[in-house]
């Protein structure tokens, strides 16, 4: 019998792996996928907790959740752009100063 | 085991490894690729959750949308391997200063969140009564989430209009 915990559980290990995502990778969109997981496990939190009070909250708020994700990842994935024209590098340790 | 049981094991399995291999590339393209293959495993969780609404764009948004838009900036901008200043044959865990500190950080807060999960209330079964109609859904949006609903409207014309000015190459003459 698959439970919440089951979901929780599962949904925090992969919270875990964004959030060493963002630490352990030197790359600007590795990155960004990292916080894609991140977002994606709370996702699931809701659902899971959606189904468990029978509500249909849960799910309309992974709506709102994927739109501002759509929109972090247009906005970021522009910074990276402009960022790459400027250093020719996707490494987040190339851009320590503010003004170049 | 019940096949629901079953289903939820493989899902989740394909979801966990995936994600970690994301985070084990070193090639951008291989961590989306991946990262797709975790948003299906997802998606059909999310089934599993009687939620075929959240199932549907999940693989439509994000997989469809959001991981083009990603492999696109990759093919791009064409920088497929990521330069480290360091031994690149050390295992990621092992290396110098933020990397093994972040690492360690991210196997904390998995034992913390599984601990705080651990002292919840015993088993919660799931409720009867579960909202799998896109109706119920679609009313719930535009009767009671209905401000929202438009600030979010508003959020991605300002996401819009800022990924145009933040990628713009900057005119010659000024």
């Amino acid at each position: 019998m698959v439970t919440l915990d089951h979901y929780l559980v599962l949904s925090a290990v992969l919270f875990a792996i964004g959030t060493a995502g963002v630490f352990v990778r030197r790359n600007l969109i590795t990155i960004l996928l990292s916080v894609e997981i991140m977002l994606n496990a709370v996702n699931l939190t809701f659902v899971a907790f959606g189904r468990a009070l029978g509500s249909a909250d849960g799910q309309i708020i992974v709506f709102f959740v994927m739109t501002v994700a759509a929109a972090e990842a247009a906005v970021g994935l522009a910074i990276v752009i402009s960022l790459f024209r400027h250093r020719e590098s996707l490494n987040p340790d190339s851009f320590t100063v503010l003004k170049w | 085991m019940g096949s629901e049981t079953l289903l939820f094991y493989a899902f989740a399995a394909v979801a966990v490894v995936a994600s970690l291999l994301v985070i084990a590339q070193r090639n951008p393209i291989h961590s989306v690729l991946l990262l797709i293959a975790s948003f299906g495993a997802l998606s059909g969780l999310y089934v599993l959750l009687d939620a075929p609404f959240v199932a549907v764009i999940q693989i439509i948004v994000y997989a469809g949308a959001i991981m083009v838009l990603f492999l696109f900036v990759v093919m791009l901008l064409n920088a497929p391997h990521e330069e480290t200043d360091f031994d690149e044959r050390v295992h990621p865990l092992l290396r110098p200063g933020p990397m093994r500190f972040g690492a360690l950080l991210a196997g904390l807060l998995v034992a913390e969140l599984i601990w705080a999960i651990d002292r919840g209330p015993e088993t919660v079964e799931f409720a009867n009564r579960s909202v799998s109609s896109v109706a119920e859904i679609g009313q719930s949006l535009f009767t009671d989430y209905m401000f929202t609903f438009e600030v979010t409207s508003i959020l991605i014309l300002v996401a819009m209009v800022g990924a145009v000015v933040l990628a713009r190459r900057e005119e010659p003459d000024r």
